[in-house]
């Protein structure tokens, strides 16, 4: 038998998303009156391409990863995916949270094959869950319990737990956020190499400049609440890229202007 | 595993925890204590005259010596029984106070008669009780203990789905909130009337009053830990594909554990309460009903047995659940040990 995992390697490139964004606006009702929060923002994300949203906190990033993995719906405009509108939450669309929200009730293992178990695929895909964990460097702590993880392994661990069911989407919402300077560069190269290999399509959340220009090959940069396309930066440079590249550089200066920093920095 | 280190009395586990060498704690003077407590209760019970002649007065002496044997026994072997050993010296200022506060009691009550004495007697006569009416009180165990499992194992499943439902479903709730709030508040021993004659046997009613009793605060806890459950684990398990049952019973019930066990000791403590009510008020079997019929007999020493009696069923009942707790949420940290 052939598994899913198999014939993946044969072709690698061709799993991604084609993820395409029409029109969207959103809005929430707060206190009586709509607060805004995206406005008409169109964007279409090939497959197998990695894309950086970049903007200010609270413009409405998370709102839009929401939409993206259909666990709202937008007020106006449509998300289709591979061409198909997007109306609910799909295995193929996984998300990681800024938050690594494991279940604290199992442990890391029980925590990773969550989305097998979701499926009724444990019995035939169990040994996904193996190598998810050796993936994120997690192997030796398949039984602990995640109050006895530090940050970064618990955030490997909600890595392991998206891994584990072959997404053909990655969404991450400032997935390093919350993690030490040197964790997060780690993990930085880590999941660009994870991407590289795989080939799903990455879609990641930042308030960091220069962690996107280091991940993504397309840096969407937001404006303040309510949310538009200020510009979209074409990243042209072969991985693994360096921080101090004068390319990036001056891309970083660029995204700084329009993030409305530019004399600042 | 658990380390029993008492600071105060500097008595603890931790000098036995690699237990092939040779044994480091000697013979102390200190473990010569607790058989000493117990020989001089024994002594005093034997030769302080008393003025009233009280039965079963050598069968007391008896065990109080027993207990002083063994004590010796433990306290010279001690060294070489390892962890066990290691109980047995944190237990000794325990055993030590036991048999101060015995040979207190004996001097006020059979020897120096302080005591008012229908109302007081002496240790020897609550073990008359057990020696004699031994069967009775282990039938009264037998039928309280009975009730109690049917009644709270009801209670619990049925406060615990209604709980569940209440807190998944909105057409649950709209129909069971208003039922809750309304019958929820009214104590269980407010029913015991109706109980006793919707209910076929007063066995059943019993069974329907601690069942209640339990349910009510199961329902409730269950419900607010259902309805409190962190909405990013629905998310989660939503974009992996998790099915709305996957959700209720793998997400929404083991996130709301915890809440449903303080629900189930709130329910143990209320089913205890009313299990006595209703044994003294008309099921005419277990020990409320023996605590009851003693009183009115003016047995007391007989009421002071059961009450012991009582005290032992409660305390391991709750010990018991305390101990599931710690199998199934053993995930959780800091948890409230029993
Ligand atoms: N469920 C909600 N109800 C009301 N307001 C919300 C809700 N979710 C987000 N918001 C508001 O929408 C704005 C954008 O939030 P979010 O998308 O989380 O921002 P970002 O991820 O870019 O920091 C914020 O002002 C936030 O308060
Ligand atoms: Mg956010």
């Amino acid at each position: 038998m052939v598994t899913a995992a198999a014939a993946r390697t044969e072709t690698p490139l061709a799993v991604g998303t084609d993820l395409s964004i029409r029109g969207v606006s959103h809005a929430f009702a707060l206190d009586g009156k709509t607060l805004p929060v995206l406005q008409d923002i169109s964007l279409d994300v090939a497959p197998g391409s990695f894309v950086a949203l970049l903007g200010p906190s609270g413009c409405g990033k998370s709102t839009l990863l929401r939409l993206v993995a259909g666990l709202d719906r937008p007020r106006r405009g449509e998300l289709l995916g591979d061409g198909e509108p997007i109306v609910g939450p799909d295995p193929s669309r996984v998300v990681v949270f800024q938050d690594p929200t494991l279940y604290p009730w199992r442990t890391v293992e029980g925590n990773v094959r969550l989305g097998l178990e979701a499926r009724g695929l444990v019995k035939t895909h169990y040994d996904r869950v193996g190598a998810a964990l050796r993936l994120v460097g997690l192997d030796r702590f398949a039984s602990a319990y995640p109050h006895q993880l530090s940050g970064g392994m618990a955030q490997r661990a909600a890595l392991a737990r998206a891994l584990v069911n072959d997404p053909r989407l990655l969404i991450m919402d400032e997935p390093l956020g919350k993690l030490d300077q040197l964790t997060r560069m780690t993990m930085q190269s880590e999941i660009v190499s994870l991407w590289r290999n795989a080939g799903f399509t990455a879609l990641l959340v930042t308030h960091d400049v220069e962690e996107a220009l280091l991940m993504a090959e397309r840096v969407v940069v937001m404006t303040e609440r309510p949310a538009r396309i200020a510009a979209v930066l074409e990243v042209e440079k072969p991985y693994p890229r360096h921080r101090n590249d004068p390319d990036l550089v001056a891309l970083r200066q660029r995204a700084l202007e329009l993030l409305g920093l530019g004399a600042t920095w | 595993m658990s380390t029993i280190v008492d600071d105060r009395t500097g008595v603890g586990l931790a000098e036995f925890t690699d237990e092939d060498s040779a044994p480091r704690v000697g013979l102390r003077w200190r473990s010569a204590l607790p058989p000493l407590a117990w020989l001089v209760l024994a002594g005093i019970t034997t030769w302080w005259p008393s003025p009233q002649e009280w039965p079963r007065t050598e069968e007391f002496v008896a065990l109080a010596s027993t207990v002083a044997a063994v004590l010796a026994l433990l306290a010279v072997l001690g060294p070489w029984l390892g962890v066990f050993g290691a109980r047995v010296r944190h237990a000794e200022p325990w055993l030590i106070a036991l048999a101060v506060i015995a040979t207190v009691w004996e001097l006020v009550t059979a020897k120096l008669a302080w005591l008012p004495v229908p109302f007081f007697m002496p240790p020897q006569a609550i073990l008359e009780v057990y020696l004699d009416e031994g069967g009775k009180l282990a039938e009264c165990v037998f039928y309280s203990g009975l009730l109690l499992v049917k009644g709270f194992a009801i209670g619990a499943l049925v406060g615990f789905a209604y709980g569940v439902a209440l807190g998944w479903s909105p057409r649950a709730s709209y129909w069971g909130h208003p039922i809750l709030r309304f019958v929820g508040p009214v104590p269980a021993t407010a029913w015991l009337p109706f109980a006793f004659f919707a209910f076929p046997s007063s066995a059943s009613a019993g069974v329907f009053l601690v069942a209640l009793a339990t349910g009510v605060p199961v329902a409730v806890l269950t419900w607010s830990g259902v309805a409190s459950v962190n909405s990013a684990y629905y998310d989660i398990a939503r974009t992996l594909g998790a099915s709305e049952r996957f959700l209720v019973g793998k997400v929404a019930i083991p996130a709301a554990m915890p809440h449903v066990f303080v629900g189930l000791f709130m329910g143990l403590a209320g089913a205890f309460a009313v299990l006595v009510v209703a044994e003294m008020m008309g099921v005419k079997a277990g020990l409320g009903w023996y605590l009851q019929w003693a009183q009115g007999w003016g047995a007391y020493s007989n009421m002071y047995a059961a009450l012991a009696v009582l005290a032992l069923l409660c305390s391991g009942a709750i010990s018991l659940l305390f101990a599931v707790r710690d199998r199934l949420l053993a995930w959780q940290k800091g948890m409230l040990r029993w």
